[in-house]
């Protein structure tokens, strides 16, 4: 008995030597970037490990070091649980000298972790983050928002096709706020572009039998099915749609949130037709095909998702700009950042305005038939570039408080 | 006072110095996040601990207590305490409907009652707008404590979450040693017996599944401020997976069990994180080599070991295990 009473005393000695120990904080001798993402489960194809060699690739091209400090690039999982995100970046700006977190997809997290970021001042770096509240609502002055947006996504969608002659539209919404934005969102675009909505379905989350939906789809003879939906939803709606011979039939299918990541697990077979926007191809010019090269040399013969393109582009700014900004000051680098044109493989004069968007161009695409297929991920086929100024929402719509109207 | 009990004393004076210095030594947004999550396992375990009721929906509890305190500091602009009580009363509320409906059932029926009604609860999170879809509730703010302290602190929040936490702990245990936790394990132990013994057991289950829900409500409201958000994450079918599997691994039916095992379940979750896709995998294994090597958790075997050394067995409920007598 007494020596359990004596082991519980040693516990709390041993966490009082623990309290008199030094806090092991880091030294400022080093500038380190934190890729923070999905690394085990639905979104970790979008940028996983993958935005880590591309964040590791930018830092070597820049040269390995800024204001003569070393540059080192950590990275953690944040299991798309916006607490458990928020815990790790509070861990990396307090205690381990963390200066900026790039990727953050799933937007409850990137929301989350540009909140801990703008209380301490420090940056944000989103690409794979899809929420056009980043920089609405919740705008930060140290929050910059790479490479693109749910806005920006409905809108070149919903614009370009219209002006390709895709006029009548009908929607297979996924049932909750995120499918209800992108489909009003779209449906807007489309019929101030002159087009008209000719019905929307409602589809519980997570479903796994589109099939009835696909029908009074195919039945309204809408020229374009626009799928609001995202990941799994939009894998087997698209899925089921060339099972009922939708493409096929004359009716050509846009998703508004598809990435090229998606397409290879889908296949060119079932694919075929499927018209999407991205912010970048791997396979646009000889820029795009000398990143995407680099890259699958770096990562496993994988090519760059855009999102991880992004982190590219990202990091590989901010390094310029702090180099140019003099200081690791989180406020003074991002307002060097707005300052400074963006000009990479994938963005070309593009700029980062006061509520963090980076405005530069989308592309549509449409996915090739397994014919028009010649190598290995030869998928697309370019339709449209829209210029980034008509991509992205107007400052004019800002809900940003950063914005002065 | 005999041996036993100065012991135990000196125990619990030590375990309060050990939480009243841990901040120094840890991260204090971590220990806040593992002492919510305490909190949370308490109160499911005395519900599947003592009353031995396996809820399937406590996620919805501790999810909606959460989102209420967000909205209503948010935008409302309500004081802290105010806030978390108002989570808490509405958990409470809940969990009186909830439990209302399901202790009509027993076994997996009662744990399929309980996850459809947490189910509707999550659904009707993602589709309000009053939650914020999948964006959730952001930027919460932390507010002033009775107008006086800052609470953006993190010190201070620590020791104001080790309050709140304390205080549920401290229900838990006072209704777990009163006569009310007594007819709770006879009702767990056997429940035709209790009943002819004059006791109405549908209102000792009601009363502890309220009870149950009140406090993961608690847990929940003050995760919200803490984190300064409220998510899906906290109403998904998952979480309420999680506060099983913190309690299966800290011990079931054990006072500190669910405290251990949250503690272990929160540093995995963690401290792995920087390990990438690995995270996963870990806690899977380290879930299965509990459940085989350890089945009554790890504090239950701690107690079991010690209580077999003085030959007490008396010292353990563990609801499930044939106890030898």
């Amino acid at each position: 008995m007494k020596r359990r009473s004596l082991l519980a005393v040693g516990f709390a000695a041993v966490l009082a030597f623990g309290a008199a120990a030094p806090a092991a904080r880091a030294a400022n001798d080093k500038v380190v970037i934190g890729v923070m993402n999905d690394m085990s489960s639905v979104y970790s194809y979008l940028g996983g490990m993958g935005s880590v060699a591309a964040a590791k690739m930018a830092v070597h091209d820049f040269g390995g070091k800024v204001l003569g400090k070393p540059i080192e690039v950590i990275y953690a999982d944040h299991q798309n649980k916006p607490d458990v995100g928020a815990a790790i970046a509070q861990k990396w700006f307090d205690q381990d000298g963390v200066d900026a977190i790039v990727d953050l997809p799933t937007s409850s997290v990137a929301i989350a972790v540009q909140q801990v970021a703008k209380e301490r001042g420090k940056v944000t770096l989103i690409s794979n983050g899809g929420s056009s509240e980043l920089t609405g609502k919740y705008c930060s002055p140290t929050g910059v928002h790479w490479t693109y947006d749910t806005y920006a996504l409905a809108h070149v969608t919903g614009k370009a096709i219209v002006q390709q002659g895709g006029k009548s539209w009908f929607f297979i919404t996924a049932d909750y706020a995120f499918g209800h934005q992108l489909r009003d969102d779209t449906s807007a675009v489309v019929k101030a572009a002159g087009g008209q909505v000719l019905g929307s379905v409602n589809v519980p989350l997570n479903n796994a039998d589109f099939s009835s939906f696909l029908l009074q789809a195919q039945q309204s003879k809408a020229q374009v099915i626009g799928l609001a939906n995202a990941g799994g939803d939009t894998v087997n709606s698209i899925k089921q749609a060339a099972e009922f011979g939708i493409v096929k039939g004359g009716q050509r299918l846009a998703g508004l949130l598809v990435f090229i990541a998606d397409v290879n697990a889908l296949g060119l077979q079932t694919a075929q037709g499927l018209m999407l926007t991205e912010a970048y191809y791997w396979d646009q010019n000889a820029q795009t095909r000398a990143f995407a090269k680099r890259f699958e040399a770096a990562y496993d013969g994988k090519v760059p998702t855009s999102g991880q393109a992004g982190v590219y582009g990202a990091v590989m700014h901010y390094l310029k700009a702090m180099a140019a900004a003099k200081t690791e000051d989180g406020v003074k680098v991002v307002a060097e950042m707005r300052k400074l044109p963006i000009n990479d493989f994938m963005t070309h004069n593009g700029k980062v305005r006061i509520d963090g968007r980076v405005i530069r161009d989308m592309y549509l695409f449409q996915v090739k038939s397994p014919q028009e297929s010649k190598y290995p991920y030869d998928y697309y086929k370019q339709l449209a570039v829209i210029p980034g100024d008509q991509a992205f929402r107007p400052l004019s719509e800002s809900e940003c408080p950063l914005v002065t109207h | 006072m005999n041996e036993t009990a100065t012991m135990r004393t000196a125990r619990r004076f030590a375990l309060l110095g050990a939480a009243l210095v841990a901040p120094v030594a840890f991260y204090p947004i971590f220990l806040m996040k593992a002492l919510c999550f305490a909190l949370f396992a308490a109160a499911f375990n005395l519900l599947i601990g003592f009353a031995g009721l396996l809820s399937f929906g406590h996620a919805a509890f501790f999810g909606s207590a959460s989102y209420v305190t967000a909205y209503a500091a948010k935008s409302w602009g309500v004081p802290p305490l105010l806030a978390i009580l108002a989570g808490t009363v509405v958990a409470g509320i809940m969990g009186v409907v909830f439990g209302w409906l399901a202790i009509r059932r027993k076994g997996i029926y009662f744990a399929m009652v309980t996850l459809a009604l947490s189910q509707m609860v999550y659904f009707y999170a993602l589709e309000s707008q009053y939650t914020g879809g999948e964006d959730g509730i952001q930027a919460v703010p932390r507010g002033d404590l009775l107008g006086l302290i800052d609470l953006n602190q993190p010190l201070v929040m620590y020791y104001f979450v080790l309050a709140i936490c304390l205080l549920g702990f401290g229900v838990v245990y006072r209704a777990i040693h009163s006569p009310f936790g007594e007819v709770l394990k006879a009702i767990r132990d056997n429940e035709p017996r209790a009943i002819s013994l004059g006791y109405h057991t549908d209102r000792y289950k009601l009363l502890a599944f309220t009870l149950s829900a009140t406090l993961a409500g608690l847990a929940g409201a003050t995760k919200a401020l803490v984190f300064q958000l409220a998510s899906l994450t906290d109403v998904t079918w998952q979480m309420s997976g999680d506060v099983v599997l913190m309690t299966l691994i800290g011990g079931l039916g054990t006072i500190w069990g669910p405290v251990v095992g949250a503690f272990i379940s929160i540093t995995m979750e963690n401290y792995l994180a920087e390990l990438g896709s690995w995270v996963t995998v870990i806690q899977g294994t380290i879930f299965v080599v509990c459940v085989l090597a350890f089945r009554r958790g790890v504090i239950g075997e701690v107690v079991h070991f010690v209580s077999r050394r003085q030959r007490k067995p008396q010292l353990v409920d563990e609801p499930g295990i044939h106890r030898a007598s």
